[in-house]
């Protein structure tokens, strides 16, 4: 199942709920006018796109509407999905991979936004989808119970954990992880690490002693940097972005949760104002609810009225 | 960045080029409405919430008060800050306890709010207060949620039980209320899976828990970082489950938070703690007007109310002064003043709001608690005593103590304090009345017992 199908089904489910949310842009057999533009910046704002951001694609859509001389309501919305579609980025990249050697995969984001989750779904994708082999390495030696939960994913997937026990150095864990990777020829490993709010200082700092650490062993890992935001999340989104990018230099998001009502818009702001790309997205629980980001399902989902 | 100029700056600038007309149109206060919408929106507020309150709030800016002031963009401001901290609710709501035992709470939530942190910080936070809680683990679909709870148990040393996954959780918590039965443990915490509020079969099943627990507190566990979806997700749990009140966690981080008024908006339910850290002490009780500022992201804030309340206090505090010259100043007065203070918030902050004191009272360190006490006491006086001080004898302050229930030392004090205070309060009246005479120095809004003279609950740091 494809993701808009699976959104379809997710949005089905929402019933009454999401209706009134965007029903409000009938865009037939209007003139386009000032109530117009102020239900699509409306419309975005619902979407958690954040005030400036939406600002500034209306801006942009008027710019084209006078440039392309559009009259007809109905010719708006496409333009504006362009314009968000182009703010996200309209090509979706793939994960970057080592040339040779094991490809490190640091994910990274604050407390409970799917990241143990998020590793199990995309092992079992790496593995299964692209005949990959996968290793784990339990970081988050903090959270009561974390290692347990990131085995029951290595389980699920069907590939080896590294761990050691709760209160372990983390950076000493996803050592060992690059380590046994490199000397057991993986494919991949992907390296779970505690949740931690971007503005706490010293757990940060540890964040920036994990990569050290395993620089000493692949010189070039991590190769991506992991960075997974709840679809849920309001603006904070961007603030978080904004510091892990600092810090661990993110070069790519997996946007949770979007299985629930929440759109997820933020992810426009944070494509915006600090150009990462995103590169999956989650649309539940199961093993297999990941998916490869596809901007022009987002944005239709986006603005999905519904009734899709 | 532009983004976070603060809203009482850009209020300010709104309202500057009005300065000198008059009266305010409604036009006028359009402009300051947008920037207060904007404002709430960065702050994550719900749509439809902030349309709401934009027009409440215009309302009343519209009307007589603002006009009366000198400067409308700080009156505003301070509406906004009213209104918001009115709209999140009575200072700290508490947890319901039962009669009879034992007290059934149960938390719920999205996937990754914090909930089963939040039940052990309860748990802990009950313990120290004399209760045997008891944590019930009915989350049966993340892995190792049960070992996570159970860990946590260990942690602030509160039983846990468990049925392993393989039970369905409303089996659990039958169980679980039997086993606090034996085990005489009088309050019983369930900590229930994420899941989303349109998972209709989920939705179900915490129905079912409720029906067969039937419990005193049904807190909502939100992310205080969630953005517009907050009101979806809170209407549903609500409209479900009969929420008693709300849980927002993860407030240590930056987010400006306007997933609190949300929520509170459309549940209509208080706002009970917020969690401000991962260690297990991170349980705070909600306080809305620290909200409110943080929601506004003004420090400044608190200046701007300063302003406003020069100019609206100057009537009141010339009431004050004429009292005072007269000496007519007694309990009552002194009471009005001290419930005016707390009213408005954090006493440190506030004395910096007091006309005519400012900045050299910044070093001042208030008790709270002694002023509480204080309070107390003047409470525990009849009207009659309150307004003739004079007539508070002996056996009359032996009484006054017994009903505070503090020393009766502490009631001497107070009098003598008040005396002293009243007697410099005299010397200042006539000191001011004669400033005037020399056409010097502005009115007389010193607040009484709160200026160099009275000691009572502040002492220098
Ligand atoms: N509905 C839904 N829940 C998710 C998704 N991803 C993760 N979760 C849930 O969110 C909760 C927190 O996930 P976890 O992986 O433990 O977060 P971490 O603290 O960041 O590692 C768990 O209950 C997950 O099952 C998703 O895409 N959709
Ligand atoms: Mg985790």
């Amino acid at each position: 199942m494809g993701f808009f199908d699976r959104l379809k089904e997710g949005l089905a489910k929402t019933k009454a709920a999401l209706v009134d949310k965007v029903t409000s842009i009938m865009t037939v057999f209007r003139k386009i006018d000032e109530e117009l533009f102020e239900e699509l910046e409306e419309a975005l704002i619902q979407g958690d796109v954040g005030v400036e951001t939406s600002m500034k694609l209306v801006e942009s859509l008027r710019k084209e509407v006078r440039a392309r001389g559009l009259k007809n309501g109905e010719e708006l919305l496409p333009v504006m999905k362009e314009l968000v579609a182009d703010m996200l980025g309209s090509e979706v990249e793939p994960l970057m991979m080592a040339p040779s050697g094991p490809t490190v995969i640091l994910v990274v984001g604050v407390n409970g936004v799917g990241k143990t989750t998020t590793i199990g779904k995309l092992a079992h994708h790496l593995k299964e989808d692209r005949g990959l082999s996968v290793m784990l390495a339990a970081a988050d030696t903090f959270r009561a119970a974390a290692i347990d939960q990131l085995m029951v994913w290595g389980e699920r997937a069907g590939v080896p954990v590294v761990a050691q026990g709760e209160g372990a150095d983390p950076a000493a864990v996803a050592f060992d992880g690059v380590k046994a990777a490199r000397e057991q020829g993986y494919d991949v490993l992907l390296i779970d690490t505690a949740g931690r709010l971007h503005n706490k200082v010293n757990l940060m700092e540890e964040l920036r002693k994990i990569k050290r650490v395993i620089q000493k062993e692949v010189p070039e890992a991590p190769h991506e940097t992991l960075l997974v935001l709840d679809a849920t999340t309001g603006q904070n989104a961007v603030q978080q972005t904004k510091l892990f990018k600092e810090v661990a230099g993110v070069t790519a998001i997996a946007l949770t949760k979007l299985d629930g009502t929440a759109k997820g818009g933020v992810v426009v702001a944070v494509c915006d104002q600090e150009s990462v790309p995103v590169k999956y997205i989650g649309v539940g629980e199961r093993i297999d609810d990941l998916q490869p980001f596809d901007p022009t399902a987002f944005v239709d989902a986006l603005f999905a009225t519904g009734k899709v | 960045m532009a983004m976070f100029e603060s809203l009482s700056e850009k209020l300010t600038n709104a309202f500057a080029r009005l300065r000198g007309k008059g009266k305010l149109t409604e036009s006028d206060v359009s402009d300051a409405m947008r920037e207060i919408r904007m404002a709430l929106l960065e702050a994550d507020v719900n749509f439809k919430v902030v349309k709401e309150f934009v027009a409440k709030v215009k309302e009343r800016a519209i009307g007589q008060e603002v006009m009366e002031t000198l400067n409308p963009g700080q009156m505003v401001v301070k509406i906004v800050y009213e209104e918001l901290t009115a709209l999140m609710g009575g200072e700290n709501a508490k947890l319901e306890i039962a009669e009879r035992p034992p007290t059934i709470i149960m938390l719920c939530g999205l996937q990754g709010a914090g909930k089963t942190t939040h039940a052990a910080k309860l748990a802990l936070k009950l313990k120290k207060e004399g209760k045997k809680p008891l944590m019930v683990a009915a989350d049966i679909y993340r892995p190792a949620a049960i070992k996570q709870l159970e860990v946590m148990g260990q942690k602030v040393d509160v039983p846990v039980f468990s049925m392993g996954d393989k039970v369905s959780p409303v089996e659990i918590v039958r169980g679980g209320f039997t086993y606090a039965a034996e085990n005489h443990r009088d309050v019983i915490l369930v900590d229930t899976a994420g899941r989303l509020h349109i998972d209709e079969e989920l939705m179900g099943e915490l129905q079912q828990i409720k029906s067969v627990l039937n419990p005193h507190e049904i807190l909502l566990v939100v992310d205080a970082m969630t953005g517009q979806d907050a009101v979806t997700v809170a209407e549903h749990f609500n409209e479900k489950l009969g929420i008693t009140g709300v849980i927002l966690t993860k407030l240590d981080g930056d987010t400006r938070g306007g997933a609190a008024l949300s929520v509170r908006q459309v549940t209509g339910q208080p706002i009970k703690f917020v969690g401000v850290g991962e260690k297990v002490e991170a349980l705070e009780p909600f306080h809305p007007d620290r909200m409110a500022q943080r929601i506004l992201n003004m420090g400044d804030v608190l200046t701007l109310i300063e302003k406003a309340q020069e100019q609206i206090d100057q009537k009141q505090a010339e009431e004050m002064a004429r009292k005072m010259m007269k000496a007519e100043f007694d309990f009552e007065d002194f009471l009005e003043q001290m419930r005016a203070m707390k009213r408005m918030g954090p006493l440190q902050d506030l004395l910096k709001m007091i006309p005519g004191l400012g900045a050299q009272m910044k070093d001042i360190n208030i008790d709270e608690k002694e002023m509480a006490h204080i309070e107390a006491m003047i409470l525990s006086m009849t009207p009659k005593e309150r307004r003739h001080p004079d007539i508070i004898n002996v056996r009359r302050r032996e009484r006054i103590a017994k009903g505070a229930g503090r020393p009766i030392a502490e009631v001497h004090r107070l009098m003598k304090q008040f005396e002293q205070s009243k007697k410099m309060i005299k010397q200042l009246g006539v000191m001011d009345k004669m400033m005037k005479k020399k056409g010097k120095g502005k009115g007389f809004p010193k607040l009484p017992g709160l200026g160099g003279g009275f000691p009572g609950p502040f002492g220098k740091r």
